[in-house]
């Protein structure tokens, strides 16, 4: 496989390009998914645990604007609350894979020689070995399960493939003029991986970085509808699909709401990211 | 071409090595004393003798190691504690259901996008394309365990289309027509998943190779357009695609188990989530296993493919 994928390329945006009206759209239905993730506490929510059997599976209204579950919760509250799972998880993850996938590999494709040939040799078969297995099986047994333990499998599993992406943007960039000038002047190793490599592969990372967070959400969504993310009653956008599953007949809203929830917020992100690649015209690198 | 095939083959061997050493120490990866993650934290002092005699849980890791490998390259994976079947046999039974998803999904999705590409990329930003491409993306961000959700909840439910439903599921030998209906939503299902992919890679790849002078001169030399799309232009525009299908069906292999789950399916990841549900330790163990060298011997296989189509790869 590692033959056939491109090495990234790193070129200035073009003048006369634009981002479109789309993109801000994108940014600003993100920007309101985070602030309401963090705010909820603040926001005039109903408690999303408070169960009211007077108004069970009711479709939207003025009261519970998204109808309520088949408990009587409220949809909307859950849904905000819910999003605090996908959002940590996607962070938090990425952090963790970025944190420790880029520096290894900007060094690697800074210095090359055996550190370089000896981490890649091992990165290349972490890569073949089936990640969501592994991730699976490892979050399955590694009990109590919580948010902290899945978000680092599920960090720590996206690692090799930061590397590999971190590593190749980093390879096109390291023998540019400016690079050796740098190293012609005496900079020191440090100064040159933070300033002169750093800003130049920042493009790619930050693009990745978004279609990265999407994919990590799609995987927790997906552990959560196998029952194998936080445990009930906490919701999170893919265990109140997995929960709606019994009541879809009597109540479809239950599914539509969370699933579009979890769709738009994913569509975003690949949009933005999409469109960041596109206008500094990086070619593709497939997660 | 020899040499490339020999230096990938020892590369395989190689990463089915590692594999086999990562399922094996699964279970010691994992904070605790082997024996409680089997048997839970209630189980009594005579049990736990048993198990550790039956893994060999008391002899040096290395040879437990040895004794394990012995015994799966003989085709036996253990028998499991839950069941107390053979977990070759439950995986034999399971396979084929994974084999027949992943052969009916993909016949569809190829179908669809080898023809929907190769007319998108002969008018970039025509309609047809600005279609097309705005669709695949919107449908890159629906993930699969949504898509057989919201089908299951309009076809099998509001329709009521008849054996589409959850477990309605029958083997292929007993009935095939039932066996089909039955596995037409999660097929579909994955065949959306893929077909974007596909869709998505070759119609950049055919955008690209259009440009390119020897189709020019294909072109000047009055060759009929059906010639120059099939003949010329598909064969080095499907290196990627091809890629990309190995990577994807070795991910169908491993990851159809939301489909299998939802619907009750009985293949090799509906068996994986019930064998972790229960905690049937050596099942999980030998699913692990299977998928994950046949998740590598897909790629190699698609790897040889490629090879084939674009003899340049091999001699780098």
């Amino acid at each position: 496989m590692s033959d056939v994928i491109d090495e990234p390329t790193v070129l200035t945006p073009l003048r006369g390009k634009r981002l479109g009206p789309l993109f801000w759209v994108c940014v600003g239905w993100l920007a309101l998914n985070v602030l309401a993730a963090i705010l909820a506490n603040f926001l005039p929510l109903i408690d999303p645990l408070f169960q009211n059997y007077n108004v069970i599976n009711a479709g939207p209204s003025l009261h519970h604007l998204l109808g309520t579950d088949d408990l009587g919760r409220d949809i909307l509250s859950r849904i905000v609350f819910g999003s605090r799972v996908s959002l940590a998880v996607g962070s938090g993850a990425m952090l963790i894979g970025f944190g420790v996938g880029m520096p290894l590999g900007m060094l690697a494709a800074y210095r090359r020689g055996r550190f370089d040939s000896i981490l890649t040799a091992v990165m290349y078969v972490l890569l073949a070995f089936p990640a969501i297995i592994a991730v699976i099986a490892v979050i399955s047994f590694w009990t109590p399960r919580t948010l902290l333990k899945i978000i680092i499998v599920i960090g720590l599993a996206s690692v090799p493939l930061v590397y590999r992406v971190i590593r190749g943007a980093t390879l096109a960039v390291a023998t540019k003029d400016y690079v050796i000038a740098a190293q012609v002047q005496g900079c020191t190793d440090r100064r040159i991986l933070f300033r002169e490599l750093l800003p130049n592969i920042a493009p790619i990372a930050v693009s990745f970085l978004l279609i990265g967070v999407a994919t990590v959400v799609t995987l927790e969504g997906a552990l959560a509808f196998l029952g194998l993310s936080v445990n009930p009653p906490t919701p999170s956008w893919g265990n109140m699909i997995n929960e709606s599953r019994t009541v879809m007949a009597q109540n479809p809203w239950l599914v539509i709401f969370p699933s579009l929830a979890l769709c738009l917020f994913l569509l975003c992100l690949n949009f933005i990211g999409d469109r960041l690649r596109s206008y500094f015209d990086v070619t593709e690198v497939k997660l | 071409m020899l040499k490339y095939m020999v230096r990938r083959l020892v590369m395989l061997v190689g990463i089915v090595f590692v594999i086999s050493v990562g399922s094996f120490y699964l279970i010691h990866l994992l904070p605790g004393d082997p024996a409680t993650v089997i048997l839970g934290t209630g189980a009594s002092p005579a049990n736990r003798a048993i198990l550790y005699k039956q893994l060999g849980l008391n002899k040096p890791i290395i040879e437990q190691y040895f004794i394990w490998i012995g015994n799966v390259l003989h085709g036996n994976l253990g028998t499991s504690f839950i069941s107390q079947t053979s977990v070759a046999s439950t995986i034999r039974t399971a396979f084929p259901i994974d084999l027949e998803l992943i052969i009916l999904s993909q016949v569809l999705a190829f179908a669809a996008a080898i023809p929907l590409a190769m007319r998108s990329a002969r008018k970039p930003n025509g309609f047809l394309d600005r279609v097309l491409s705005a669709g695949s993306f919107t449908l890159l961000s629906i993930p699969p365990f949504i898509i057989i959700v919201l089908l299951v909840l309009f076809i099998s439910i509001k329709l009521g289309v008849n054996n589409t439903g959850p477990s309605s599921f029958v083997p292929f030998t007993s009935d095939w027509v039932i066996n089909l209906e039955s596995l037409s939503l999660p097929a579909f299902t994955l065949a959306i998943a893929s077909f974007v992919v596909y869709f998505r890679i070759l119609r950049s790849d055919m955008i690209a190779t259009l440009q390119e002078e020897f189709i020019t001169m294909a072109r000047s030399k009055g060759l009929s357009r059906r010639r120059i799309m099939w003949r010329h232009a598909f064969r080095p525009s499907s290196v990627a695609l091809l890629g990309t299908a190995g990577v994807n069906i070795g991910g169908l292999l491993a990851g159809s188990f939301v489909v299998q789950y939802l619907l009750g399916i009985p293949g090799l990841g509906y068996t994986l989530i019930a064998g972790i549900a229960s905690s049937d330790y050596l099942l999980v163990q030998g699913i692990v296993l299977v998928v994950s060298v046949g998740v590598v011997l897909i790629n190699f296989f698609f790897d040889f493919i490629i090879s084939l189509v674009d003899p340049r790869i091999s001699r780098e």
